[in-house]
């Protein structure tokens, strides 16, 4: 029995998610591996919009902004439990992606980046500025999620680091099969055809408008779960989360990882969440080298790390 | 209504520097397709480069025209080394390459100069002119006169010169502009050679009133690049006319409104035109490539 | 205690990769680069000059001192990554840090949790209040200098003011202090303005404040290039009211980068800056003097507030290790709470289980700029 790409990939995902832990010497590791789902996981929710779509966007950190002060807000004010905030934060910013979606979507390629853009920093900007309810650019704590408590009332015996990897490890894995189920869905299809051409796509009878809207909505959701699930992680939020070069972070992720695909996603999230890690060693010249690394990756492999290596690797389709 | 001019004094001089950049931006675009995040350190390389210079005992004026041959320098090369071997990829991995520049640059900068924030003393004295009651800067009409002489020698350049008119074509179209014999190649380096003078040209103009350090890039290409797209990119009079609007409605909303959301109001000011004018406010009606 | 040689720690810490038990290891968290770089870039020279100078004369208890340090870029998220790190990779037993409250604010549990004393650099009163037992700081407070501007607004019979503010971190606490302290000195603050940390041109926000009736002086809660910025707007512009800066500015480079426009600007600063001005019988004379020299000679650049407040921190930290005798938290914490009556470059500190500042409003003097130079207003 042949098994389909979209089961390697989970399968993929799946081991190395559970036997990388034998690899790390301190809890230190857990944490960067939780941090690295989370930024997977807002990827993935790219990849949906740029690699399956086909549209740009320069400012879902906006979503995460949304996201991370649903989940610090309202347990606050209206004594909600955070993991409820969580699905309403994500609630709202797909609510909000569906109303500025329609007029934003029709803007193609970089009118559509600046735009995108414009609606991240507006979000950051009044995070910014409502010092009063947001605790402005000092942040404010965010609620406990209870993951401790509950891993500790199954007698699982882990720390509070290990919980988190564990808990964003499977969170990761569902939104990978949601985004690669999506991918083989008919939806999934007519948001492909989109990629290559929109007029072909609408030729051939796809409601062009309506398949955007819908990748956009979801990557929002995925965006405002990823900047909740952030927040709800540090126990502690400012509004950087929502901020330009969280959104070009999380772009970069995509482009170098290889914008198509969900493995992509998660690898370029693992390489630019983990070499700033390691390039602390090099003190100063340590931007110098990221933004060095960055070019020679793209001028090298301009269709991402992944897919070239996979290339390289299998001389045949990615997956 | 000295208020009013005060205000529109601001606005213009910011604004100057804002179409300078977008200017560059358009430059770089019509030439390649690059959309060049690290246009704003041209304007940080130009202002640092100038200071150092100055610093070091160098006249202010052989300080400005070395730093923007430097700059100029740099643009070339990033276009050379960067730009020109990833030639074929896809527009957004174009985008993280001059994004990865922009990281780049910074980082060499924190280390060839420092963190600190600098400033070079303006060109003719610091006293203000008082016009109907507004206090305008010597160095403010520097700017933008310095802002209109480049765009007003741009313009004739492209309009009236051999090489200007081989960039304008290789910009409509490569393929084209090939086959009549243009180096595209050559046109692509003289772009970013020009972007970058131009970067570093309103750098010097402006670091006086502004001041400078070696992370003001950032900033800046964000403000550049929207005013380049409220503009439409790609046209020079765009760049020009988003600018001057952007600086001009920063400067209104903070001194009629409210400060606390002038940032805001120029986006929000954006995203209508955009709504209403997707191709921006000089966007022409093309057709899109199938 | 141990009796070994300086010379054979150094060299059996060069020698063992992992953390030999003859090392002091020290965390810092610090934003050198990044919006907050005018404060991180400083404090972390500082404690790499305090460091070496420490070791050169034979460490803490003759053990040397291993400094460790990340720049946060003023992230509050990366901060976090790095203050775990710190506690359990390179296994700190203090750490420094958190240039500004936003960081401090999120990298504080995770040293409350491991049980690390930890000293902030960061001016708003939520770090210590309410008490974290782990927590310190060494900066007044932004209150402090409200208060102190205050005070002197009183003294010359002002009463209605502007403000106009940075919308970073700093700007925006100081802000909300003032307008939550204005009413206990009878200060009116009839216009309130702001500006974004890379903003160039702030004279629409002055022309609005200098329009509004009643207004008798300015304030800028701010620092960076911003208040320099505010201070040439405001010459340029011609108001004719005093201008108040606040401890964000205080260094030379303020002078040098508002030229003629800072002559008359008041604000409240520590000694540091005044170090020629002091009497030589001032208690602060002597430490003044020597952070001063030492750093400029260095790095060949003026020294700032923000440098002032990691060499206090370092030394507040050097001290309580060494009169604690170990590294071990609880010891260090309270010999912390113990410091009584030490002098730093930022005033005197006399720390207790329930204060974990120890400073008092007399760390500020109030300065104005005269003739291109610092001048003392008592």
């Amino acid at each position: 029995m042949r098994l389909s790409p979209r089961t390697w990939t989970l399968i993929i995902l799946a081991v190395l998610i559970a036997l990388a832990p034998v690899t790390f010497p301190s809890a230190f590791y857990f944490r960067i591996g939780a941090l690295i789902f989370v930024n997977g996981l807002a990827v993935i929710g790219l990849v949906i919009l740029f690699g399956y779509a086909g549209q740009i966007s320069l400012g879902h950190a906006g979503f995460a902004g949304i996201g991370a002060y649903s989940a610090a807000l309202m347990p606050m004010h209206l004594g909600l439990h955070p993991a409820l905030a969580l699905f309403a934060g994500a609630v709202l910013s797909g609510g909000l992606a569906f109303l500025i979606g329609r007029p934003i979507l029709r803007l193609k390629g970089h009118y559509l980046a600046v735009a995108t853009l414009g609606f991240g920093i507006l979000v950051f900007i009044v995070l910014n500025n409502e010092a009063q309810l947001t605790g402005g650019p000092d942040g404010m704590a965010v609620e406990d999620l209870g993951l401790r408590a509950v891993s500790d009332a199954l007698g699982l015996g882990l720390r509070t680091a290990e919980v988190w990897y564990w808990f964003m490890g499977l969170v990761l894995l569902l939104g990978a099969f949601l985004a690669l189920n999506l991918h083989t869905s008919p939806t999934g299809r007519s948001l492909r055809s989109l990629h290559n051409s929109e007029v072909a796509a609408r030729t051939l009878g796809v409601d062009v408008v309506r398949y955007k809207l819908t990748a956009f909505v979801i990557s929002a959701v995925y965006a405002s779960l990823a900047g909740s699930l952030q927040a709800l992680l540090n126990g502690f939020v400012t509004p950087d989360v929502a901020g330009f070069l969280h959104s070009i972070e999380w772009v970069t992720m995509a482009v170098l990882g290889g914008a198509a695909t969900v493995l992509g996603a998660v690898f370029g999230a693992t390489i630019l969440t983990a070499l700033p890690q390691a390039l602390t060693v090099f003190q100063e010249y340590e931007h110098l080298l990221l933004g060095l690394i960055i070019m020679l990756v793209m001028i090298f492999l301009p269709a991402g790390l992944l897919p070239s290596l996979g290339k390289t690797l299998r001389q045949g389709e990615s997956i | 209504m000295y208020e009013f001019l005060q205000f529109v004094s601001s606005g213009m001089t910011v604004g100057a520097v804002y179409a300078l950049v977008a200017l560059g931006f358009t430059l770089i675009y019509n030439a390649s397709d690059v959309v060049n995040f690290a246009q704003g350190e041209f304007v940080m390389l130009g202002g640092m480069t100038t200071v150092f210079l100055y610093d070091a005992g160098t006249p202010l004026w052989l300080a400005a025209v070395l730093a923007v041959m430097i700059t100029a320098t740099v643009g070339v090369l990033l276009n050379k080394l960067a730009v020109e071997p990833a030639r074929g990829a896809s527009v957004v991995s174009l985008i993280i390459i001059t994004i990865g520049a922009s990281i780049f640059l910074r980082g060499v900068a924190q280390i060839v100069f420092d963190k600190q924030i600098h400033r070079f003393p303006a060109f003719t004295g610091e006293d203000p002119i008082t016009v109907a009651g507004a206090a305008i800067l010597p160095q403010s009409l520097w700017v933008l006169m310095g802002g209109a002489a480049i765009f007003g020698v741009l313009y004739l350049f492209f309009t009236r010169s051999v090489i200007g008119k081989a960039v304008l074509a290789t910009a409509n179209n490569r393929l084209a502009a090939k086959l009549v014999g243009i180096n595209t190649t050559a046109m692509m380096t003289l772009s970013f050679g020009l972007s970058a003078a131009v970067g570093a040209l309103a750098g010097v103009l402006a670091t006086p009133i502004t001041l400078t350090s070696y992370d003001v890039g950032g900033g800046l290409a964000l403000k550049g690049f929207a005013a380049a797209m409220l503009g439409s990119m790609g046209v020079p009079a765009g760049a020009l006319v988003g600018g001057l609007l952007l600086g001009l409605i920063e400067a209104m909303t903070a001194g009629y409104i409210s400060s606390d959301y002038k940032d805001a109001a120029a986006f929000i000011v954006i995203l209508t035109v955009l709504f209403v004018m997707p191709r921006g406010l000089f966007g022409r009606a093309v057709a899109e490539r199938v | 205690m141990r009796l070994k040689s300086t010379l054979a720690v150094s060299a059996l810490a060069m020698m063992a990769a992992n953390p030999a038990a003859a090392e002091i290891r020290l965390g810092a968290v610090l934003s050198v680069t990044g919006p907050a770089s005018f404060l991180g870039d400083p404090e972390l020279k500082t404690l790499e000059m305090l460091v070496e100078e420490v070791n050169a004369q034979g460490g803490i208890n003759g053990e040397e001192v291993v400094l460790i340090h990340y720049d946060d870029g003023g992230d509050a998220n990366r901060a976090r990554t790095f203050a775990t790190r710190l506690v359990e990779d390179d296994e700190v037993a203090a750490v420094i840090g958190g240039s500004t409250t936003g960081v401090t604010m999120a990298v504080a549990p995770v040293f409350e949790a491991n049980e690390i004393p930890f000293i902030s650099l960061a001016g708003a009163v939520v770090i210590i209040n309410p008490l974290n037992p782990w927590v310190f700081k060494t900066p007044h407070t932004d209150r402090m200098a409200c208060e102190s501007i205050f005070t002197d607004l009183t003294a010359r019979g002002l009463s209605s003011i502007g403000m106009i503010s940075g919308q970073g971190g700093f700007g925006t606490s100081m802000r909300e202090q003032c307008i939550d302290v204005a009413g206990e000195y009878g200060i009116e603050i009839v216009a309130d303005e702001t500006y974004g940390p890379r903003d160039s041109d702030m004279t629409p926000q002055l022309t609005s404040i200098a329009a509004t009736d009643g207004v008798e002086a300015v304030v800028n809660a701010g620092f960076g290039q911003g208040p320099a910025i505010v201070t040439r707007n405001f010459a340029q512009l011609g108001i004719d009211l005093p201008l108040y800066q606040s401890h964000g500015v205080a260094s030379d480079a303020f002078i040098e980068l508002a030229g003629d426009a800072a002559e008359g600007v008041r604000l409240p600063g520590t000694a540091l800056l005044v170090a020629d001005l002091l009497a030589e019988d001032d208690p602060q004379h002597a430490v003044v003097t020597a952070y001063r020299a030492a750093y400029e000679d260095r790095f060949e650049e003026p020294v700032s507030t923000f440098g002032g407040y990691a060499h206090d921190a370092f030394w507040i930290m050097a001290q309580a290790i060494e009169s604690a005798g170990s590294t071990d938290g609880a010891a260090v914490r309270d010999a912390i709470e113990a410091t009584t009556g030490w002098v730093g470059v930022t005033g005197e500190f006399n720390m207790s289980p329930d204060d974990h500042m120890g400073l008092d409003l007399s760390a500020f003097r109030m300065l104005e700029i005269v003739d291109g130079g610092w001048s003392i207003i008592d």
